[in-house]
């Protein structure tokens, strides 16, 4: 089991008290409407699934219930950092 | 069996190169594959298949193609050897067990898959737990089986958790990935029907419908229940 740094809460927590939220950083389009059907399966679909430094959510659902944003690499499972949701790309 | 099969390729003049990464997907300038780079040398091809299973998104990234997948680690178990006991697959979805016993007399235990995509080879002990404990209820009787040994595979897992088997963008690149966490079973089918669309350049009738191109047509198969495997 990994520990998980909750930026909000200052404390490093063990998994089981958080829910992996997939990919960071995609944005939901602003024009669902005027999306052509590559548009759709690349926001829907395609991931990145890097073999190294991963940008990805998680979400303390056991404490303080927000999600945050985190950069892990996907080899070791370390975490280099975590990071409030809305703070830019680390 | 899969050395059973190794042996019958080799005989059959199939070089099987072990402990030998590919580095790289070599394109001409119309696109189409002309071969791959691996550590031990170039090696020109018309024609590549990839059936690289957890890291299908690391090699598919080498021709410029980004996959619909995710990669976590699976773990399974398997138990000191004890005499014939369970002549069945017990399968629960809802308390998540899978428990079968082999011809060796282990118990046989597939667990889950981590939440978070890993490349490390290695799951989460709370994730082995979890299904020991579904099995434990079920089946008093395997409370005081010792585990021999447990390890983690790399499964990469499609948004409709049905494989993709068929043509790529890129001329003369064909890919057979996405089983998730299952698929062994499927190996030797999926196998000749990888065979079958490289050969005629276009999919068998069965593998049709697994395209990549229907998350970008929608044309989703939904088929996770049929597929008797724990999603």
């Amino acid at each position: 089991m990994i520990l998980i740094h909750c930026p909000y809460c200052g404390e490093d927590r063990p998994e089981v008290e958080f829910v992996y939220g997939g990919e960071a950083h995609i944005a939901r389009p602003l024009d669902p409407s005027g999306q052509t059907d590559p548009e759709w399966e690349s926001y829907l679909y395609i991931r990145a699934n890097v073999r190294g430094r991963h940008h990805e959510r998680w979400r303390h659902t056991h404490g303080c219930g927000r999600f945050f944003n985190a950069v892990r690499d996907t080899v070791t499972d370390l975490f280099e950092t975590t990071y409030k949701a809305g703070e830019p790309r680390k | 069996m899969a050395w059973g099969y190794a042996r019958k390729a080799v005989a059959l003049g199939v070089d099987i190169i072990q402990n030998c990464a590919v580095t790289g997907i070599r394109r001409g300038p119309d696109g189409a594959v002309q071969g791959v780079e691996t550590e031990k040398g170039f090696i020109a091809a018309k024609k590549v298949g990839v059936s690289a299973a957890g890291n299908t998104s690391v090699v598919m990234n080498m021709a410029g193609l980004r996959f619909p997948l995710e990669s976590y680690p699976l773990q399974a178990l398997v138990s000191e050897p004890v005499k014939p006991i369970f002549p069945c697959v017990v399968m629960s979805n809802t308390v998540h067990a899978y428990i079968s016993q082999s011809d060796k007399g282990e118990l046989v235990i597939g667990a889950g898959t981590d939440q978070y995509v890993s490349y490390s080879q290695r799951g989460a002990l709370h994730i082995i737990e979890h299904t020991l404990a579904a099995i434990c209820e079920i089946f008093p009787i395997f409370t005081r089986m010792r585990m021999l040994r447990s390890w983690g595979g790399i499964v990469d897992v499609t948004p409709d958790r049905s494989p993709i088997l068929g043509k790529t963008p890129v001329p003369g690149l064909y890919v057979n990935c996405g089983w998730g966490t299952g698929g062994f079973k499927a190996t030797p089918g999926a196998a000749d029907l990888l065979a079958y669309t490289i050969a005629h350049d276009q999919p068998h009738r069965i593998n049709a419908p697994f395209t990549l191109d229907r998350f970008r047509d929608g044309r989703l198969i939904d088929e996770a229940a049929a597929a008797a495997v724990a999603h």
